[in-house]
């Protein structure tokens, strides 16, 4: 699957790896489960770490872990299913984890505007999408009129300051 | 709509809504899709309903039509007529407003 | 009424030029209906049995004059020469072209409207009492924090992907004229302990399948904290509530679930959590800007019952008739609140033609300070007329089928499109709702039998509000043959309830019967000029019953 980040098509060094899987050497993306089964092990690798989190597995748990992670994989089992835009606005503005937080799934580009104003910052985008078309949906809206996970002025901020 | 299609009709036809413009449509003989129920493609039996309606499908890949269903049809005195009140008002247009759709084109039957 | 400002416009402009390009690559066969279906219903654009339909959003039912004549130009030039207005005081197209409805947008944003959020998992129009800013029962003015809360659902970018559709109604009085008790949130403004205006939040009402009243989740919520609480309960929300049952996803279903002392515990934590995240910020600044734009119109110095008014009257009992019933009480001496009826007998619940929302704009400019309303019941309002001019007011309107003197009469119904349009419906409703109007056609008969709210329902989705009804009235499918089941007892003011289902339902032609047997039932028991509903709630359905199934 192609991986957006940082505004260009990167290579994924990262492999998801299934939980009945040997892990192989590198940089791994495990489940939630597995994480939770082989916490020691996985830390004791010593190689980039990351973790996948379905619809329904909120990343409170991880709170105390996010420092091992170098991404943090949110399931967006179907494009409708909304709940992984609150799990990337906790994951940034309540648990302060600075690391990559990837969408990963239905990922289409009519949601990447919201996505990375919830602090999405890369994106397996699973329609064809070109790089323009990347930017351009990214830039989709001028405005914004409520605070969210990006940082952005709004529109109370420009109109009054702040 | 799946949920509207009786699973027992015998005599079907096939009906979509037109992407341009939302009009309801019918699947011809030739594959291609009229507003008049009387150009209609009629199958009978359930295999004749599935192969008709898998003949809609490369106008769904065009984007010419969304959603193709079969619906049950009946014939009397040679015109094609829904078996149901949905179907038929689908067909003319709304029944407390004469003058709007279908039915003040005279296109609806 | 609100104006927008330079932000206001940049994002109604990007949206349409975002939409635009969905509806442009949609017709160029990139994307397919399955991706483009969420996209077009948050854009307000449905397929329904006949066409594409387009909802617009009327923000808290406020209309101005210009909006006005823009629906009305729309309805002219893009569609069948009329409009309908909903249970969520929005406004209906039946018949648009999807290749028309980018101009179409570009219309409403010129005159600073649109269809964002109509439709679509996302938060929908914040509906509001249509007497906002006039009646003397009103405490805080609902429409500024209808506004705020407009403003801040607007393409939330964590909210728009919800487990199911999300409604909220604000009322600024104690006489709840917007159902709030029938929310997914209903807020009711009130006075807090330091004398400014703060918030009881009711969370977990809804009709449809399962209707349930909402809890009393926050109490007396502070202007500061308002939204960082609207945030709480939607995070909730959108991360518990169910997903894997289309049934069973609204926000009533997890305040049943989990009970109401559960939700208030999760809303508080999270929210007490939010404050540490960093909390919605409302300027003080920006809650005074939204104010002034509902101040006080430029009222004239006037008395009440001036001689021309009362002349009139006694000149003109159809005006007189009118006056009586369709104008309520404002709050100011010498103006009057003037209820438009879009229920005129034979005609269709709530629809308007282009030609009528001319004539209303026209009245509104000259005669209510350019402001309209419409009605979650389907209707129009003129909130400040200066009863001096309620003669003239009503030639108008009469001249054009506006006049009908029913409103919360047996006439005045709530009747959703139902199956004559809808691809949900499973019965047509309009054409009952008719036939029950033509039967109780005579005007002192529906005087006689005084409020009595009728609410039809084509399907289980209850956009008629039939739950509410005092006699409600849902259309089912039984093998192919349209019947009609009766609740009675409904009501969505203060005192909410659902109704109750009276027995087996009828067909359509007992249907009328059975609604005059009620009726009678109704006039045999009152007392001391009970309303319909006190009856009801006085006698119970027992009576009801017998007289109904009496021949079974």
């Amino acid at each position: 699957m192609p991986l957006i980040k940082d505004g260009a098509f990167v290579e994924d060094r990262f492999t998801y790896v299934e939980d009945d899987a040997p892990l192989p050497e590198g940089a791994v993306i495990v489940s939630f489960t597995r994480w939770q089964d082989e916490k020691d092990a996985l830390i004791a690798r010593g190689t980039p770490l990351g973790v996948k989190l379905l619809s329904g597995e909120e990343p409170a748990p991880l709170k105390g872990d996010l420092d091992k992670f170098d991404v943090i994989a949110l399931d967006f089992p179907m494009f409708k299913n909304g709940r992984a835009y609150s799990y990337a606005r906790l994951l940034r503005s309540r648990y302060g984890y600075k690391g990559e937080v990837r969408a990963t799934g239905d990922v289409l580009r009519d949601q990447l505007f919201f996505m990375a104003r919830c602090g999405f910052d890369a994106f397996e985008v699973s329609q064809r999408i070109t790089l323009d078309a990347f930017k351009e949906a990214l830039g989709e809206m001028s405005v914004v009129y409520q605070p969210a996970s990006d940082g952005r002025k709004t529109v109370l901020e420009a109109r009054h300051g702040g | 709509m799946a949920q509207h299609s009786n699973k027992k009709a015998q005599v079907q036809a096939v009906t979509a809504n037109r992407v341009i413009d939302g009009i309801v449509v019918y699947l011809t003989e030739k594959a291609e899709w009229s507003e008049s129920l009387q150009d209609a493609a009629v199958a009978e039996g359930k295999e004749a309903g599935e192969t008709l309606l898998a003949r809609a499908q490369p106008a769904v890949e065009t984007q010419h039509i969304v959603d193709p269903y079969l619906f049950e049809v009946a014939q009397e005195d040679g015109k094609i007529v829904p078996a149901s009140v949905r179907e038929r008002i689908r067909m003319a247009g709304p029944t407390v407003r004469l003058d709007l759709g279908k039915q003040a084109e005279g296109n609806a039957a | 009424m609100y104006r927008y400002d330079e932000f206001d416009h940049a994002l109604v402009q990007d949206r349409v030029k975002q939409f635009s390009g969905q509806v442009a690559r949609r017709l160029a066969g990139e994307i397919t209906e399955d991706e483009f279906k969420p996209l077009r219903l948050m854009n307000g654009v449905y397929l329904q049995l006949h066409a594409y339909m387009l909802r617009v959003a009327v923000p808290y039912g406020m209309v101005s004059s210009r909006q006005m004549r823009m629906l009305a130009h729309i309805a002219r030039k893009y569609d069948k020469g009329y409009g309908h207005f909903t249970t969520r005081q929005n406004i209906q197209y039946n018949w648009p072209a999807l290749k028309d409805i980018p101009a179409i947008l570009d219309d409403l944003a010129s005159v600073e409207m649109h269809a964002l959020q109509t439709s679509g998992n996302c938060i929908r129009n914040v509906t509001s009492d249509q007497f906002a800013g006039a009646a003397s029962d009103e405490v805080e003015d609902p429409r500024i924090w209808s506004e705020i809360i407009r403003q801040w659902s607007t393409l939330h970018p964590e909210f728009s992907y919800l487990p199911r559709k999300f409604k909220f109604a604000v009322t600024g009085s104690p006489k709840d004229r917007a159902a709030i008790r029938v929310h997914d949130i209903g807020i009711e403004v009130v006075t807090g302990d330091d004398g400014r205006a703060a918030f009881d939040v009711y969370v977990g009402g809804g009709q449809g399948r399962t209707p349930m009243v909402g809890k009393l989740i926050g109490k007396s919520i502070s202007q500061e904290n308002l939204l960082t609480y609207l945030e709480a309960v939607m995070r909730v929300y959108n991360m518990h509530g169910r997903r894997d049952h289309l049934f069973k996803s609204r926000i009533k279903i997890l305040v049943h679930t989990i009970g109401a002392d559960e939700m208030r515990r999760q809303v508080e934590e999270e929210f007490a959590a939010m404050e540490k995240d960093g909390p919605v910020v409302l300027p003080q600044a920006e809650i005074d800007r939204i104010s002034a734009y509902f101040a006080a119109p430029a009222y004239e110095k006037l008395e009440d019952g001036p001689a021309e008014l009362e002349a009139a009257k006694k000149e003109n009992s159809s005006f007189a008739r009118w006056v009586k019933q369709n104008v309520a009480a404002h709050k100011v001496p010498g103006y009057a609140i003037a209820n438009i009826s879009l229920k005129p007998i034979g005609g269709v619940a709530g629809d308007a033609t282009a030609e009528q929302m001319d004539v209303v704009a026209d009245l509104a400019e000259t005669y209510s300070f350019d402001e309209v309303r419409v009605t979650h019941e389907q209707n129009l309002v003129l909130a400040h007329v200066a009863q001096k001019d309620l003669y003239t007011v009503w030639q108008q309107l009469e001249a054009n089928g506006m006049a009908t003197p029913n409103l919360g009469l047996i006439t005045d119904q709530i009747v959703c499109p139902g199956l004559d349009y809808c691809a949900l419906a499973n019965a047509r409703s309009i054409p009952i709702g008719q036939a029950i109007a033509q039967k109780f056609e005579d005007l002192d008969r529906q005087h006689d039998i005084g409020e009595l709210k009728i609410k039809i329902s084509g399907c289980i989705n209850a956009c008629g509000h039939h739950h509410v009804g005092h006699i409600g009235i849902l259309g089912v499918d039984k093998k192919g043959t349209e019947f009609y089941q009766i609740s009675l007892g409904g009501s969505s003011d203060e005192n909410t309830s659902l109704g109750d289902i009276v027995g087996p339902a009828f067909t359509e032609d007992k249907i009328v019967g059975a609604v005059e047997n009620i009726v009678e039932t109704y006039l045999g028991e009152r007392q001391n000029g009970e309303r319909f509903l006190d009856t009801y709630r006085r006698i119970g359905i027992k009576p009801f019953k017998e007289k109904l199934y009496a021949a079974d």
